[in-house]
């Protein structure tokens, strides 16, 4: 009996180990293909360059016009996600009554549930057209409306994670407000909004995350146009979209063009990473502050 | 107008902004679909679900895609259901409170933020190179499989924490093992939870297609895929390869296997939402 405690024991230890590894896997595969691509490119290059032509006779390998398209994007999803995504939070914490708010998150959750590759055809076929009658001069592929479309993924994100650390906000604190004879959104946004900071600025980071990561919706409704712009109407190129494109070619093992993928997707690794390292330090502080 | 109007004005005006807010996703998202559903619902019939692919849009299908994506999910489930709750029991059963546990932890947060496709640049170099086993729908698998285990495990650590600590006691004052007391109580008593996490993670899983263009699934794929090793295509990328065409008939195209993903993906997250109902009720009882 005791033998067959510590053997499953054993097996379940192993189990969880897999994630571990497969962090110093993605940390390992990305560095050695990242090494030997800047035994052969200068880190200096990568990184003030202002072009990005691996796949051209006249080779370029700045990172900075995918690091500007993917960061153009994402700005865009969240300046569009955060406003609403936000008021959603604090309108179903604070406003809505009990019956609807437990009709409407499942339904919101939905938004984050569609397979990203079908908001790409969103974008493409309807936000784009949609737009161009509004902005005449704007491309057929641009940051503009992979952007929006981006923005509607992520609602649920900002707006699910928020009214979490809305909710957790001790009720003492409204009583308190409402006792002196504030409305509604003077609690909201002087009391509520104020004490659950911590949990929307994580809400924020991880949709920031999330939006730096996407890879369809970019590939499909953004273009391939590597551009250092902040010009939202015209063909751009994210860091996703281009190690998607190079996936789609027939790029030699071992070879220079291959190696790229690999210092794009280190690239695309390290900001992630930082951005929830970050994330989870405050989850972890303001969780210690309500216990 | 006194001040308390203007607040009370101001109270007012939110209500409205936020219903609206609340209402404008999903609004656009009925917007949308209802536009893929008038693009694409006449294409939908027995045939377009039963043919190979074809350069010609009217004549194309969406066979290999559909058995693709079956493929995946079925070997995805396999390899990833018991390694993510194995993992699970061992964080919350065996290593509480240890070092490791804390590693395992913050590891497991972070591997839940990597973005999908880094997640492919690991399969195609580990599964696909090193492991030797190309693109073939086994290398998806694996890559998909690591990709979702931080969701199966997050979601079987909740359900297992939520089950009542009495009913352990019980099982160990009845002299049961520790291994005893997780199997015959803790697991059938967090089934269901368990159940709508790896669901969840599964309705993710059929509509990646990042990773699996990565690791080496191919766009035009001529036949159906008849064993774990061979090459394949989803319905994400079948889609992601009509869409890029300029044709229109390939958009029609897309439009209908669209429509046939997002049955797909709804039906799994409905079921889901089910489970959750049904044992959040189970539990309260």
């Amino acid at each position: 009996m005791k033998v067959k405690e510590k053997i499953i024991e054993i097996l379940l230890k192993l189990s969880a180990l897999i994630s571990i590894l497969t962090t110093v896997g993605i940390i390992l595969v990305l560095s050695i293909e990242s090494i030997s691509f800047f035994s052969e490119v200068s880190i200096l290059d990568f990184l003030t360059d202002k072009e990005w032509t691996p796949l051209f006779v006249q080779k370029h390998f700045g990172i900075l016009p995918l690091l500007s398209g993917t960061l153009l994007v994402s700005f865009i999803a969240i300046a569009f996600a955060l406003p609403i995504g936000l008021t959603i939070a604090v309108y179903l914490s604070e406003y809505a009554p009990r019956n609807f708010r437990n009709w409407i998150k499942p339904a919101l959750e939905l938004l984050a549930a569609v397979p990203t590759v079908v908001y790409g055809f969103f974008a493409l076929t309807i936000v784009t057209p949609f737009l161009q009658k509004i902005i005449p001069n704007l491309s057929g592929f641009n940051a503009l409306s992979a952007g929006l479309v981006m923005g509607i993924m992520i609602i649920p994100f900002v707006s699910s994670l928020s009214e979490d650390a809305l909710s957790a906000v001790p009720k003492s604190l409204r009583e308190a407000a409402y006792g002196m004879g504030s409305t509604r959104f003077q609690t909201a946004f002087k009391v509520t909004v104020p004490a659950a900071s911590s949990g929307i600025v994580v809400s924020v980071i991880l949709a920031i995350s999330r939006a730096i990561g996407e890879t369809m919706i970019v590939a499909i409704a953004a273009g391939q146009q590597p551009r250092l712009t902040l010009d939202p109407t015209v063909p751009i190129e994210t860091i996703t979209a281009y190690i998607v494109q190079v996936s789609l070619g027939d790029v030699p093992h071992g070879s220079l063009e291959y190696k790229t993928i690999f210092a794009a997707g280190i690239t695309l690794f390290i900001f992630t990473f930082i951005l929830n390292s970050i994330s989870f330090r405050i989850k972890k502080k303001y969780q210690e502050k309500y216990e | 107008m006194n001040n308390a109007t203007v607040n009370r004005f101001k109270d007012k005006l939110f209500q409205y902004w936020g219903m609206a807010s609340t209402l404008l996703g999903l609004v656009l998202l009925a917007v949308f679909i209802g536009n893929i559903l008038v693009e694409g619902l006449y294409r939908l019939d027995w045939d377009f679900l039963t043919s190979l692919p074809s350069r010609k849009p009217e004549k194309a299908g969406i066979y290999t895609a559909m058995l693709g994506s079956v493929w995946i999910l079925f070997l995805t489930a396999l390899i990833a259901f018991p390694i993510g709750v194995a993992s699970a029991i061992y964080l919350e059963e065996y290593s509480k409170k240890s070092r490791l546990n804390k590693l395992l932890e913050i590891n497991i947060s972070n591997l839940a933020g990597v973005p999908s496709i880094i997640y492919g640049l690991l399969g195609l170099e580990v599964f696909v190179r090193i492991f030797g086993l190309g693109g073939s729908i086994l290398s998806g698998s694996m890559t998909l499989s690591l990709l979702i285990l931080p969701i199966i495990i997050v979601a079987t650590r909740e359900s297992i924490k939520a089950v009542p600590k009495s009913l352990k006691e019980a099982s160990f004052a009845l002299g049961a093992t520790k291994w005893q007391t997780i199997w015959h109580q803790v697991l059938p008593a967090s089934f269901g939870g368990i159940l709508t996490g790896v669901i969840l993670a599964l309705s993710r899983a059929v509509g990646e297609a990042a990773p699996l263009i990565v690791v080496g699934a191919l766009a035009y794929v001529p036949f159906a895929p008849s064993g774990p090793m061979d090459e394949f295509t989803v319905l994400p990328i079948q889609i992601f390869n009509w869409v890029s065409r300029p044709q229109h008939g390939f958009n029609i195209n897309a439009s209908a296997a669209i429509i046939v993903l997002l049955i797909i993906t709804f039906f799994m997250n409905g079921i889901a939402v089910y489970f959750r109902n049904k044992w959040q009720k189970k539990l309260s009882l």
